[in-house]
């Protein structure tokens, strides 16, 4: 017969350790914010060609209207959404609010689900005023 | 034995004023919040910028940008936005890098960076708007 299972607790293993969702999203915030950091770049040019003139302006405008372009602004989309419910979640933690388990798991779930909501909304919307 | 003050290796000077190594106390973090506050409403109304010229020409993006309200709110987008973007890139720089030399570089650089995203954004949307 097999032994009985330790109750003792084990130190993780790491190659077969479960990301909690709270670490992972700990580390998208990271991310998110990465990305919206290189990605103002592409703010700067489409400002910059707009002040420059109807030339400059046809070409951000056929990049962004690639699919290139598209997977970009919508990835910036949900980059945005995603990390500004991050943030909403650190103001929380700020207040010393929200540390118990099963609240912390929950506000990660909704943190996860609304940004994609809001950017499939927003693109709904956007494209077809195209 | 030793008494509870010899525990402690920083001055009482030190103590007192709470600025830590770093030399600036808490106010990193504050501005963080600070400007990242700022960001929900700002960001929101960046989106919904976007969404409004999404195919639109050239001069009635033009226009839309030239419009005063608009373009005040772009501009405190951008002002905020760059500052937090920068603050934040900090932290991530100090976590990962610690080479000295390399790490002052990448701290040099995420100046540089934001402040020409900051004044990019900042002289294009003025031009738009008084038209030049
Ligand atoms: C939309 C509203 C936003 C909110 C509420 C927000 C909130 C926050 C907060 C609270 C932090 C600190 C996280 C921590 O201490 O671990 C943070 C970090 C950061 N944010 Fe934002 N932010 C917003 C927008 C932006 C934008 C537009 C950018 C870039 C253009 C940006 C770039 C960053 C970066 C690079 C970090 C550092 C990430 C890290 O240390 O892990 N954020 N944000």
């Amino acid at each position: 017969m097999a032994p009985k299972k330790s109750q003792r607790p084990l130190s993780p293993h790491l190659s077969i350790y479960k990301f909690p969702l709270t670490m992972m999203l700990s580390i998208i915030h990271r991310i998110t914010g990465s990305a919206l950091y290189f990605g103002t770049a592409l703010l700067v040019w489409w400002l910059v060609a707009l002040a420059m003139g109807g030339q400059a302006f046809a070409t951000v405008t056929w990049f962004m209207q690639s699919p290139i372009g598209l997977f970009i602004l919508v990835g910036y989309t949900w980059a945005m959404f995603h990390h500004m419910f991050g943030g909403i979640k650190h103001f929380i933690w700020d207040f010393g609010k929200g540390f118990e388990l099963e609240s912390v798991d929950f506000v990660a779930k909704i943190a996860v689900i609304i940004p994609v909501i809001l950017t499939i909304i927003v693109w709904a919307v956007g494209l077809s005023l195209v | 034995m030793s008494n509870n003050s010899n525990h402690d290796m920083r001055t009482p000077l030190s103590k007192v004023r709470g600025l830590g190594s770093a030399k600036d106390g808490t106010s990193h973090f504050w501005r963080q919040r600070l400007t990242g506050l700022a960001n929900i409403p700002l960001a929101l109304f960046f989106i919904y910028c976007i969404a409004s010229v999404a195919g639109k020409s050239h001069a009635d993006t033009l226009a839309f940008v030239a419009n005063p309200i608009i373009a005040i709110l772009l501009l405190l987008f951008v002002l905020s936005g760059v500052y937090h973007m920068k603050l934040g890139m900090q932290v991530i720089i100090e976590d990962y890098i610690h080479g000295e030399k390399i790490k002052i570089l990448a701290l040099i650089l995420n100046l540089f960076f934001a402040a020409f995203i900051g004044m990019a954004c900042v002289f294009s949307i003025l031009k738009i708007s008084f038209g030049g």
